[in-house]
């Protein structure tokens, strides 16, 4: 299928060729496993960070609903026990786990369970800081009408925070998207792997700097969107004012999340 | 009615216990303005948030319409609160929603149906004067036309009560002025009693029928505002309504008295007579004029001659006068 190539390149060695006809066949699949991977762990993340999350806000002392103080301290530790684990390490500890989910723990669904595992944590601390930058007069207001704790949730805290819900999504996917990549290593499926076991060790230059290539596009489109898309839907700065303010509140934003030590989540 | 029986409230601080209310009682009738006055840390906002139960006071009773809050299960006080609706200092709209849909809010929560709620949100656009904001977001709209909105979604389900916690703080004075015009309408109109949080005497002159003055978390004095502000009786009170008073010790002249004015008649001819007809000559220190629901009343700072006589002579000339009254100012330091 790749003759048009190897002609292109009349000039190419026989090694070159072998890569990039491997490369043209392969990497539509990889950047697809990629994909795949990274959206279902990332939602499945959020199945779990999310209601994580909202109850690290709402049971705090100073919550709509306080919880009782040593409860709280015991979900406070084992999400920062779970984020404190290099990512690698994590991985080769959920095997087991993943085995009784999955059935299977190489290849793209094998690395599923890890991921989540390992992005659960930090995806409530992202809801966390989101949901703690609205502002409580909101829920005092809500509070006044007669609202219910769980209206307060479900038509306040999140409604008014989803600007910066997406963006911490956004920022899920992508931190999530270099795991999965790093997951390349122990067996999972995707660009990443394809970087790792045909570029890397089997010294293919051309395979290893495509796929880093195609990764470094996937996050810059990735990180459009969700920036474009988190803008979109907000609505706490005037059409007028946006042009300027937005870089800069943007900027903030960003600067607020809490950014995991590299291995870890 | 509202009934705030011996209402205290303790905070628990790292530097032990913050007595932020101590045996406040309080009656305030239906259709009443209630300014709640008194300086910044006075304890005003933890007072108004006792009303609705935002904070549970530490003991006492609130009793409304004959009801006791403190001792209703959480279900019945959330249904209670719907009846009480609440403006802020800094309007807490949901930035996320349009002006209409901020309307609809409170009734969303109260199960009204849409459809309903969109219309009845539509008139009471119309009554706060910006029924073409209906799709504006928030953030699009100024201090004041922000509380216009705040103002018509306390008003979406009928309530009987509406609290104002520092409503026209942020805003400038004219701003000011129309929100409190359009507060004092809704009371006429509607009958809703009205309970004014404010450390501004210009907010509580403006629309309050009565007033209560907070100090250090005690309430020093209760009234109707022409009689409080003619007339403080209490320390905090002169604090509050000569906010700069004049410093007697600097000024020249042996007795000092206050006299105040209830009810509108000019105090010139006063002064003047009383040169006139006792030869008295006083010197005036210091004087101001307060409109207090259209009805102007005035207070003046007299400095009386050195020599007694002339002075038992002014102020027992003063005392004959009808609708004047006086006191002796002794050590005022402003």
């Amino acid at each position: 299928m790749a003759d048009w190539i190897v002609s292109f390149f009349s000039i190419a060695d026989a090694k070159m060729v072998k890569q990039i006809t491997y490369l043209v066949d392969s990497i539509p699949y990889a950047i697809w496993e990629t994909l795949y991977s990274t959206l279902a762990a990332t939602l499945m993340a959020h199945l779990i960070g999310l209601p994580l999350g909202i109850l690290l806000v709402t049971g705090a002392q100073d919550g709509v609903r306080p919880l009782p103080r040593p409860l709280m301290q015991v979900l406070n530790v084992v999400v920062n026990l779970l984020r404190s684990v290099p990512f690698l390490i994590l991985m080769v500890m959920v095997m087991p786990l993943s085995r009784i989910i999955l059935g299977t723990t190489i290849g793209t669904p094998g690395i599923l369970v890890p991921l989540t595992v390992a992005a659960a944590p930090f995806v409530a601390r992202l809801v966390e800081s989101s949901l703690r930058e609205m502002d409580r007069g909101l829920i005092e207001a809500a509070q006044a009408m007669g609202c219910t704790n769980l209206q307060i949730v479900w038509k306040v805290m999140l409604p008014e925070s989803l600007p910066s819900l997406l963006s911490s999504f956004t920022t899920a996917f992508i931190t999530i998207l270099g795991y999965g990549a790093m997951a390349g290593a122990i067996g999972g499926g995707g660009l990443g792997a394809m970087a790792m076991m045909d570029g890397w060790t089997q010294r293919q230059k051309a395979v290893l700097y495509t796929a880093v290539v195609v990764l470094v596009i996937l996050v810059q489109i990735f990180q459009s969107v969700g920036s474009h898309l988190s803008a979109r839907v907000d609505r706490r700065v005037s059409r007028t004012a946006r042009k300027g303010a937005a870089g800069g509140r943007k900027r903030q934003l960003e600067k607020d999340k809490p950014m995991g030590p590299p291995g870890a989540m | 009615m509202i009934e705030l029986k011996n209402v205290s409230k303790v905070f628990p601080t790292a530097e032990g216990q913050l007595h932020a209310l101590t045996d406040v009682s309080l009656t305030i009738g239906d259709g009443e303005v209630y300014g709640i006055v008194g300086m910044s840390g006075a304890g005003k906002s933890t007072l108004v948030r006792c009303i609705n139960l935002l904070e549970r006071p530490t003991s006492g009773q609130v009793v409304i319409d004959g009801a006791d809050l403190c001792a209703m299960k959480q279900a019945e006080l959330i249904r209670r609160r719907r009846s009480i609706s609440m403006i802020f200092q800094q309007f807490n709209l949901l930035m996320q929603r349009t002006c209409l849909k901020n309307i609809c809010f409170p009734m969303e929560i109260a199960k009204v149906k849409k459809a309903d709620a969109e219309k009845r949100a539509r008139e009471l656009l119309e009554v706060v004067g910006l029924p073409d904001k209906a799709d504006a977001y928030p953030a699009q709209l100024s201090g004041g036309q922000k509380q216009r909105i705040a103002i018509a979604r306390a008003l979406a389900c009928d309530p009987k009560i509406l609290l104002c916690d520092e409503a026209t703080s942020a805003l400038d004075p004219k701003t000011t002025r129309d929100i409190l015009r359009l507060v004092k309408d809704i009371n006429q109109r509607l009958g809703i009693t009205v309970v004014v949080i404010t450390h501004e005497m210009a907010v509580v002159e403006e629309i309050c029928t009565h007033v209560a003055i907070l100090d250090h978390g005690h309430v020093m004095e209760t009234g109707r505002v022409e009689e409080v502000f003619s007339n403080p009786r209490t320390e905090a009170g002169r604090r509050l309504v000569y906010p700069d008073g004049v410093r007697i010790d600097q000024l020249p002249a042996a007795n000092v008295i206050r006299i105040a004015f209830n009810g509108g008649s000019s105090y010139e001819p006063l002064i003047a007579s009383l040169a006139i007809d006792c030869g008295v000559k006083v010197n005036i220190l210091g004087a101001d004029t307060r409109n207090v629901n259209g009805q102007a009343f005035g207070t003046m700072l007299l400095g009386l001659p050195e020599e007694p006589a002339e002075a038992a002579k002014a102020i027992s000339y003063i005392k004959n006068q009808p609708n004047v009254t006086m006191e002796e100012v002794r050590d005022y330091h402003g």
